[in-house]
This record gives structure tokens, C-alpha cells and sequence, in this order.
């Protein structure tokens, strides 16, 4: 899952402007309201070195960890993420609660990664408590995290499960070792179609997609860049763990290409699900889980993994600076590790679980999720999925600039 | 003799004033002006203190009184500056249009019913804008009834021929992004028109009709003038926010219908270009004050709601 327009926080949104310089500033501002003010103003930042790599900034804060004293555990997730039953219950949860004491407050407020960002950076930055102990970021959000020193070391003590991660995931380029991060669920981007506005056509390529002209003004990409560019780099035969900057370029003025001609209908968030089942949207760039979900609905729904390649993306927990109970949060991951409890919540979700053996548990929970690629991939899919290649601050400034003139232009 | 008393008590000189009672008012003034301070002047200082810095997000920002950013943001979006407020000055024009009879009928005619109209017309307050919003992707979406009436009554190609749709379908088009805003904004256009009407008196129409007028000249020269005051507060109340509206036009447009606000939201959130937002934050703010302050003065404002 990578990005929803978060709706439901305009007031925060509209605050937003005086959020963004430091409360020192603000503060003086306050005092002075006027030139001296101005000059006081600007906030520090906090530049990790331009790599890409693991962990170089200042190490995160820390605080006591008071796991032993509170057995509480504040868990910030992205909505509809996680196993729920008839009656309101998360039974993987309660499960947790039961086996450990611990008490897990779970929060759906991760909506978007660029505004949970928003969200949390200015606490993080002034070396604050954000209220929680863990969340679940996607991959590139957690390498910008690292990058800036705003994540604690897991201690593997507490996860023994962590042995229990696919192998294809365990080392990463953005989190050398898994230091820092441990994935909850993983998914494809391909292409989603409605037959009944395709006038029964399958779409399976992104020149299809964003040429075909029976297509033309019903198409939509994604907000999330590295789906969206992905899929094109992808389409023109680059490899997404290598390209460079011209190549991205190319990507871009195919994509603006395709705007100025009229086939997009424009860029989303999650909330491509109605406008697809309705046929609103002819075709889109979509996410796995949101297409097996409204499959159930509408079977009819034609999903594709482009022959030349689809991204690869997970959501990782991680633990921020100064989290106040560290360890009930290792436990929480540890849990999820375990095989058995996390077929009960992929079940329920239908991304891709990380953990080995959850296919062996899914068939005797729910033999027709065990068979869906989508959730279960075959090593064939797997082979053609790629890893967006993670970025320094410098490209993630001008290539998201790039890709957001084309979104808002 | 009771009244006698009183009349040789006041003949005497006044009890001396209690020293320092008027600071009474500025005391009850003091919370209003800390929430000022705290919550717009101060930002309003942060805002444009964020526009001059250079830097980015990782490293942090320095002052450095950059002011070419102004020029250069307003040539980079200026197309979506004008597109807002052209919305906003279409949908201030529409809800005029539908309000103004609506406001007139309650104030005026509608009896014992006015108060469940007007209950009514603020009754889609207790719902959500967004949720609002998204009612009307529903409305106008494909096969629905609106869409099936205005392609059986042939306004569709009125629509395509005004550019503000393209092929059949009504949503996510200039046409839905205008209807969204005259319609979330329309409440705010007829409550301060339905003051102003409802205080108009009756009689002097039924003298306007005594002395000949026709129906056109009563409203040209009685009624409108003195609803003026409700047309100006309404026009403002509803093209202000529209300006910089920024759901309608993302859950209802197209990549051709970009509102200024959701560049803002891009460059703040996503792009996380601060200066620059700041910046367009400020144009915007320029521009609509000028706008503004050019139509109260041509208006007046001397009987203001």
C-alpha cells in the first residue's frame, strides 16, 4: 500500500503552514512580528550524508524504555491493513494481548507516506516523543527515515521469529542487514482493468495503457512516483535498480506525453477502487491488494502484471526515535512472525505476506487465497518484479518535482 | 416623598468615576488579540520568513531574502492562478443566480415554512464537506440519472461546445469542478442574502406598485439595491473560499482542472519545495486581497451584514 489522499485531516493540512518552521522560530516571531523575527527564522534540518545508505546519520534518540512497566504498545497503520472479524475484533491483536499482557493501542492514521511524514518530522526533528512506538513505512520512506538518523536499532533478542523472513527480502539495499526495518506485507503495482469500459479488452502493457486511444481520457496513474515511473522505466526496458537520470527523464515526457494528449483522466490515491468497479476508470495503475479485494466483488476485473516488468514495494515497521516501549514493540513484530498469525491477517488483507511457511498456513485456513498469485506469488511473478532503486535526498528532491508538475501541472 | 428624594439626589453632582473602568473593554479585546497574534500574525511572519529561505528539508533552511522566487513561481503557475479564480468567480456567479430567488421566496414569501427552509439550507453542514464532495461523483457519474437527462435534453453538446466537458461524460470535467464548488459554497451565498431580503419591508414594494412600477423595475430599484449588502457579503463569503478550494477539484477534475490549492498541498507535502509554497501561499493571498478590495469599493460597503 502506498498512498491514499488523507482526507480526513484537512485541519491539520491547513495548519500545516505554521508547522513548518521550527517553534523557536515561531516563537520569536511571536514576540517580535517583524524583521527580526524574519531573520531568526529556518529550521536545521537533519542531513544525513547524500547516500542512500545505512544509517549515517546521528544515531536515533533514545528514551528509557518503559516496556516493562506499561505493557501498552502504539501502533500506527495505514487503514484496512489488518485483520479484522465480524464483530469489530482484530483477532491477531487479541491473540498478542492474550499470549503477552500487553495492551496494543492500534491507530489507522498512516494514510499517505509524504503526510504521515509531515506528520511526524517536525516531533522527530525537535527530538520528541511522537506518541508512538512503531509504524509501518513503504521501503523508500524508510530509507529517507534512516537517512536522517529518526530510527531506532531493532534488538533481534526480541524477534527470535525474524528468522522467518523470505529470503528475497532480507537484505535490502535501502536497510543493509535489517537493522533498522522488518517488512509487514508487500505488494505489486500492474495494470487494473474494467472489461465493460474496455469494451472487453485486456490491457496488459503500459504503451497499451497510455496509447491505446479507445482508452483515451479514462486512464489513471498513480500518485506514489516510483509505481507510476516505475512501470514506465520498466516499459521502456530500463532496469528500476539502476537507471539514471536521464532515464527518468525519458519516463517523464513519456507520462507527459500521454497527459497532453488527453488519455489520463488524472492521478490517485487509493481511491481508484470505485471509480474502477463503477467504470469510470477504464484502466489504471493498481495495487495487488486493492484489486483482489474488489475482485471479490466483480470478477469480471482484469488485473496485469506487465511481461516487461512490475514494481515490488513493501511496508516495513520500524521503531522511531525516543518510542517509549521499544521492546512490547519488538514482541508486537515478533508475533507477526510467527507463520500461523500471519496467514490469519493475509487472510484478511491479501497483500503479500513476508513470512515463510504463511503459505502452508494460509492452505488450511483458506485454500482459495493460497492459490491466488496475487498473494502467493509464483517464483515466475517474483522474477519479474523489480525494487524502485532507493535515492539520495538530492535526486528524491528533483525527481519528486519533476514528477509533480506532471501531477498537478 | 419618595419621588422627592430622588429628584434632590440628582441634582447633586455625580458620584466621582470609579478611576480605571475603562480598561474593562481592552481587557475583554486581550483574548481576541492573542489569538490573533498567535494563530495569524505570527504565522502569516513564519510564512513569509519561509518564503525568502533557501535550502531543503534534510539540511534545513537558511534566510537568505530570496525574493526572485515570487517572479519565478508566478510564471511557473500562473495558468493555475487564473484557473482558480476563474472557478471561483463562476461559482460565485451560479450561486448567486440559484440563491438569490431561493433567499427572496423565504425571506419574503414563504410564512410559517421559513424556518424549516432555513433549517434546510444548513441542514448539509452536519455532513462533511469531503463526504458532500464525493456524493458528487455519484451524481455525476456515467448512467447516472443526471448524466442519462442532460444527454436526453442535448445539454451535453452545449457542455462540449463551452469546453466544459469533453465527450459524455459529466465528471471529472471543469463542469463537475464548478458545480462541486457552487454547490458546497451555495449556503454561505444565501444565509447573508436571506438576512439582507429578509429585512426588507414589504411596503415599500407595495409603494413601488402604487406609484406604477412594473414588476422588473421594483426588484431593478428597490429590491436589489437594498439587498446589496447581502449580495456583496455573499459574493465574498463564497469566492474566497473557492479560490482555494482544493477538494473539488481533485476529487471531481481532471489533470486539466488543477487548482492552485492542490499545488500548494504538492509542493508542501510532497515536493516538500517550502519557499515555494510559501511563496504561492502569499501570491494567492495578494491577489485575492486585491481582488477583493477592488469589488468592496466599487460595491461600498457601507451597509455591510
Amino acid at each position: 500500500m502506498s498512498s491514499t489522499p488523507d482526507l480526513n485531516n484537512l485541519a491539520f493540512r491547513a495548519a500545516l503552514g505554521r508547522g513548518l518552521v521550527s517553534r523557536r522560530a515561531a516563537m520569536l516571531g511571536f514576540a517580535g512580528l517583524g524583521v527580526a523575527a524574519l531573520s531568526a527564522c529556518g529550521s536545521e534540518g537533519r542531513g544525513g550524508n547524500a547516500g542512500t545508505g545505512d544509517g549515517s546519520a546521528a544515531p536515533a534518540a533514545t528514551q528509557e524504555d518503559l516496556s516493562d512497566s506499561e505493557k501498552v504498545v502504539n501502533w500506527s497503520n495505514w487503514p484496512e491493513y489488518i485483520d479484522v472479524d465480524d464483530d469489530g475484533e482484530r483477532p491477531s491483536l487479541v491473540a498478542f494481548t492474550a499470549a503477552t499482557g500487553i495492551t496494543v493501542n492500534y491507530t489507522e492514521d498512516y494514510n499517505d507516506n509524504d503526510e504521515f511524514y509531515a506528520k511526524v518530522r517536525p516531533l522527530l526533528e525537535a527530538g520528541e516523543d511522537t506518541g508512538r512506538d512503531t509504524w509501518c513505512s513503504t521501503d523508500w520512506m524508510v530509507a529517507r527515515l534512516i537517512r536522517q538518523g529518526y530510527l531506532q536499532e531493532l534488538n533481534y533478542d526480541n524477534i527470535p521469529n525474524a528468522d522467518n523472513l523470505v529470503d528475497s527480502l532480507k537484505d535490502v539495499e535501502f536497510d543493509s542487514g535489517r537493522k533498522f526495518s522488518l517488512p509487514w506485507q508487500s505488494g505489486f503495482a500492474g495494470i487494473a482493468w474494467n472489461p465493460a469500459s474496455t469494451g472487453g479488452k485486456a490491457i496488459e502493457s503500459i504503451d497499451q495503457l497510455l496509447n491505446d486511444p479507445a482508452l483515451k481520457g479514462r486512464v489513471t496513474l498513480l500518485t506514489e512516483m516510483r509505481d507510476t515511473v516505475g512501470l514506465v522505466l520498466l516499459d521502456l526496458g530500463k532496469d528500476i535498480t539502476s537507471f539514471t537520470a536521464e532515464d527518468f527523464d525519458e519516463a517523464i515526457a513519456v507520462i507527459q506525453d500521454a497527459k497532453d494528449r488527453g488519455q489520463l483522466l488524472g492521478f490517485t490515491g487509493n481511491d481508484y477502487t470505485q471509480s474502477l468497479a463503477s467504470g469510470d476508470i477504464a484502466a489504471c495503475i493498481a495495487w495487488t491488494g486493492d484489486v483482489v479485494q474488489l475482485q471479490y466483488d466483480n470478477p469480471d476485473l482484469g488485473y496485469a502484471l506487465p511481461e516487461k516488468g512490475c514494481t515490488l514495494w513493501s511496508d516495513n515497521w520500524v521503531i522511531p526515535a525516543m518510542a517509549k516501549h521499544k521492546k512490547n514493540a519488538e514482541l508486537l513484530i515478533n508475533h507477526y512472525f510467527d507463520p500461523a498469525v500471519m496467514a490469519e491477517a493475509a487472510a484478511w488483507i491479501n497483500y503479500i505476506p513476508p513470512v515463510k511457511g504463511t503459505d502452508e498456513a494460509l492452505m488450511e485456513i483458506d485454500p482459495e487465497i493460497a492459490g491466488n498469485e496475487l498473494i502467493l506469488p509464483s517464483d515466475e511473478v517474483l522474477s519479474r518484479a523489480h525494487v524502485f532503486r532507493g535515492l539520495t535526498d538530492q535526486e528524491e528532491t528533483d525527481f519528486t518535482a519533476k514528477f509533480q508538475a506532471i501531477v498537478v501541472g | 416623598m419618595a419621588n422627592m428624594a430622588v429628584a434632590v439626589g440628582g441634582t447633586e453632582a455625580p458620584p466621582p468615576r470609579r478611576a480605571g473602568r475603562n480598561w474593562v473593554p481592552y481587557a475583554l479585546l486581550v483574548p481576541g488579540l492573542l489569538f490573533l497574534a498567535f494563530f495569524y500574525a505570527a504565522p502569516m511572519v513564519t510564512l513569509g520568513s519561509q518564503s525568502l529561505q533557501e535550502g531543503n528539508v534534510y539540511d534545513g533552511y537558511i534566510l537568505t531574502g530570496n525574493v526572485g522566487i515570487y517572479p519565478e513561481t508566478l510564471s511557473e503557475y500562473w495558468p493555475h492562478l487564473f484557473r482558480s479564480l476563474g472557478y471561483a468567480a463562476s461559482a460565485t456567479f451560479f450561486g448567486l443566480i440559484l440563491a438569490y430567488p431561493l433567499a427572496y421566496y423565504m425571506a419574503q414569501k414563504a410564512g410559517r415554512w421559513k424556518n424549516i427552509m432555513l433549517i434546510l439550507v444548513i441542514a448539509p453542514f452536519f455532513t462533511s464537506f469531503l463526504i458532500r464532495t464525493l456524493a458528487w461523483r455519484i451524481i455525476l457519474s456515467d448512467g447516472g440519472v443526471v448524466s442519462d437527462v442532460v444527454q436526453a435534453s442535448g445539454f451535453d453538446h452545449v457542455l462540449n461546445f463551452m469546453g466544459l466537458t469533453q465527450g459524455d461524460t459529466l465528471l471529472n470535467s471543469k463542469f463537475a469542478v464548478i458545480a462541486g464548488l457552487t454547490y458546497n459554497f451555495l449556503p454561505f451565498m444565501i444565509l447573508p442574502l436571506f438576512a439582507a431580503l429578509d429585512r426588507l419591508d414589504p411596503r415599500l414594494m407595495e409603494a413601488a406598485r402604487d406609484l406604477y412600477a412594473s414588476g422588473w423595475q421594483t426588484f431593478r430599484r428597490v429590491i436589489w439595491p437594498l439587498s446589496l449588502p447581502g449580495v456583496v457579503a455573499g459574493t465574498l463569503l463564497t469566492f474566497i473560499p473557492a479560490a482555494g478550494d482544493y477538494i473539488n477539484s481533485r476529487l471531481l477534475g481532471n489533470t486539466q482542472t488543477v487548482m492552485i490549492g492542490q499545488v500548494i498541498d504538492s509542493l508542501f507535502l510532497r515536493v516538500l519545495d517550502f519557499p515555494k509554497a510559501a511563496a504561492l501561499s502569499f501570491i494567492l493571498l495578494v491577489m485575492i486581497v486585491a481582488l477583493v478590495g477592488f469589488y468592496v469599493r466599487k460595491a461600498g460597503t457601507e451597509e455591510l451584514v
